[in-house]
């Protein structure tokens, strides 16, 4: 209240004084202003030339079609990453999204009290870091896991697709409600009270009018989410544990991945072979970057088209 | 109409079904008398989709409520056996199963100071510059770079430090500091204390403050743009230079806005995990309580201990004691973040006060 309210006279009082102080103090201060913005490109060119420079000179075919190679570790892939985190995206959806979509239609139809208290818990559990998420269904999926097949006799760890999956899925439900609550208030209230005043029950509004209407922002928001959880890392150390190898099975002669056995991911591979003395390791965890981030943007880019898809429905 | 609550309210807090009168849109879903045979079964979905809905939402919290049971639940041995020492002392000895957390949190807190020190003004100036200085052909390539930053994910950021901000850093930085006079002054120099294989507090605060500065500039910069026109109009009117205009209405106008995105980002560093794992040295600082104030020394954070610390944990007090470093960083980051909704909240009201 009194920054604002004082600046005016404050100003008048100040360009009565001399003018080409304030002008140079304004030359000086803008300057500032775009070094720091140059320095901020600066620094951000520099991250994404080495990465590309780096990662594009150790891109290979290999690294989608072989499996680590521990003898000649220059002839190795990551194909099991990459399938890896497919699976943990996967399975991750399977959780987040029911969750996180028929929250977010919650948020949109209720009101009150107890509709803001979910948004301010959806923003609380946006704000606890990953790695928390992780060591949560360490505890709550890994152990039990590990308990039931040492009751068993099976020889797993419980470090397993569905542990990350599950710890990943948590980490996008509160993305995806927020981003199709946002959503689904974009669509017109006529076009509800129209269906509704057409005799449509509520969920059939929802089915048939709000939701086609809303559809193309919600995959935004889902494929926006995907891109945010693609990357992950920190989670997946206590959960999923890594492999060297495919990790599937066959059912009726058909390979399926193996959901109960430790899986690789990309990042947690990147991470593993950045802290190798290998040259090689270190050569492929750059071009490892390189294809997640390719698979990031991949689908923030999709998320655009979706959006812009919907926008012109709309017109 | 498009921001606020719907007028139709499915559920509400105080009554789950009945519509009130008044509501003119109520009035048309179909009263038992006037469409009699469809309307019991679709009273009954409706039911049921309500009832749906909000277990899903309901699943937030008992996501947090699980969340925090299983950390506790887990953490209880060691919460038992060392107290409130647990987060005061700073001793952390497999070998004579003594945990301890003190330093963990100074490095949390500290390579967080590091990362918002550089990152906050040179985020605040590329806003300004982006949203108030730059012409059109600059504007949009360089939010395209930001954005595209925004979104790399936090292994590369370490990997991409490990390669190329190490190397730099001990050329570029710490040797010639090392050389120079700067670590013998009395105060500043315990800042700069001890020789450094790069991988420091420096490092990792670097690596956040490029981590957190596209986030920080990409939100401020949205909050500048929502400004009114008419508000920089009329200072200019008024006969303000630019600067003038912009550290004397844009700025305040936009306080609130700016501080909600300095914590906002304070709060990914707090629980960055990644490449502070992979940049931070995790081995304690050469002093005897493990803390040390120098930026060139290695150290730890919570969320870099708990990552690094967990493959040579063996079950039983070890495992519980990391876990209890999860719930200690749960609970840092909870009060971080409520802290700085209350701050956002009464400096917001302090402008909405000033219009």
């Amino acid at each position: 209240m009194s920054t604002t309210l004082s600046s005016p006279p404050n100003l008048l009082a100040k360009s009565t004084g001399n003018v080409a102080g304030r002008k140079l103090k304004n030359i000086v201060m803008l300057t500032l202003c775009i070094v720091a913005a140059g320095l901020a490109i600066l620094v951000l060119g520099l991250v994404l030339f080495f990465l590309l420079s780096k990662g594009f000179s150790s891109l290979h075919i290999r690294l989608f079609t072989q499996l680590p190679d521990n003898i000649d570790t220059s002839k190795g892939g990551m194909a099991q990453s990459i399938f890896g985190t497919l699976v943990l995206l996967g399975v991750s959806s399977s959780i987040g999204l029911p969750f996180g979509i028929l929250g977010g239609i919650y948020q949109i139809e209720a009101r009150g009290r107890f509709a803001s208290l979910v948004r301010f818990f959806t923003d609380v559990l946006n704000g606890i870091p990953s790695i928390v998420i992780g060591i949560f269904a360490y505890a709550a999926v890994v152990v039990p896991l590990a308990a039931k097949a040492a009751l068993e006799h099976k020889p797993t760890a419980g470090f397993s697709a569905y542990a990350g999956g599950f710890a990943l899925g948590i980490l996008m439900i509160p993305t995806v409600m927020r981003t199709t609550e946002e959503i689904l208030r974009l669509v017109p209230f006529s076009l509800r009270e129209a269906s509704l005043g057409l005799g449509a029950t509520r969920w059939r509004t929802m089915w048939s009018v709000v939701l086609p209407a809303a559809r193309g922002g919600i995959i935004t928001g889902v494929m926006l989410a995907l891109a945010r959880i693609a990357g992950e890392t920190a989670p997946l150390l206590f959960t999923i544990f890594g492999n060297q190898l495919f990790a599937t099975h066959k059912v009726a002669g058909v390979s399926v991945p193996t959901l109960t056995a430790p899986i690789d991911a990309l990042p947690l591979r990147i991470y593993n072979y950045s802290q190798d003395v290998d040259p090689n390791h270190n050569a492929q965890a750059w071009a490892g970057a390189v294809v997640l981030i390719t698979l990031i943007l991949v689908l923030s880019i999709a998320a655009r088209f979706a959006t812009r898809g919907n926008m012109q429905e709309e017109k | 109409m498009a921001d606020r609550a719907p007028s139709v309210p499915l559920i509400t807090a105080a009554s789950p079904t009945a519509p009130s009168p008044a509501q003119s849109v109520s009035k048309s879903t179909p009263k038992p008398s006037s469409i009699p045979p469809a309307s019991s079964l679709a009273r009954f979905g409706d039911k049921i989709y309500g009832a749906v809905i909000f277990l899903a939402s309901l699943s937030i919290f008992g996501i947090i409520l699980w969340l925090f049971w299983q950390l506790t639940g887990a953490s209880l041995p060691s919460i038992r056996h060392f107290g409130l020492s647990f987060v005061t002392g700073s001793e952390w000895d497999e070998v004579s199963s003594s945990y301890h957390v003190l330093p963990y949190i100074f490095g949390t807190l500290f390579s967080s100071a590091i990362a918002l020190l550089l990152a906050v003004p040179v985020s605040i100036g590329a806003a300004i510059f982006l949203s108030e200085l730059a012409p059109r052909w600059i504007r949009t390539p360089a939010t395209f770079l930001i954005e595209l930053l925004a979104a790399i994910p936090s292994v590369v950021y370490g990997l991409w430090g490990i390669f190329i901000l190490i190397p730099f850093m001990k050329q570029f930085i710490v040797t010639p500091i090392v050389g120079s006079r700067l670590p013998h002054l009395p105060i500043i120099g315990e800042l700069f204390k001890g020789q450094s294989a790069g991988y420091s507090m420096l490092a990792a605060g670097m690596i956040l403050a490029i981590m957190v500065t596209p986030f920080i500039t990409a939100v401020t910069r949205d909050i500048l743009r929502a400004i009114p026109r008419s508000q920089r109009e009329g200072s200019y009117a008024l006969g303000a230079t630019k600067w003038e205009t912009i550290s004397q209405v844009v700025i305040p106008y936009a306080k609130s806005g700016i501080i909600g995105a300095v914590i906002l980002g304070l709060g990914r560093a707090l629980g960055e995990t990644m490449a502070v794992t992979m940049l931070i040295g995790n081995q304690p600082p050469n002093t005897p309580n493990g803390i040390s104030l120098s930026v060139f020394q290695p150290g730890y954070t919570l969320a870099s201990a708990l990552a690094n610390k967990f493959s040579e944990a063996s079950p039983g007090l070890s495992t519980s004691a990391l876990v209890e470093v999860g719930l200690v960083l749960f609970g840092v980051t909870i009060v971080v973040n409520g802290a700085a909704r209350l701050l956002v909240f009464y400096t917001a009201k302090d402008v909405q006060g000033g219009k």
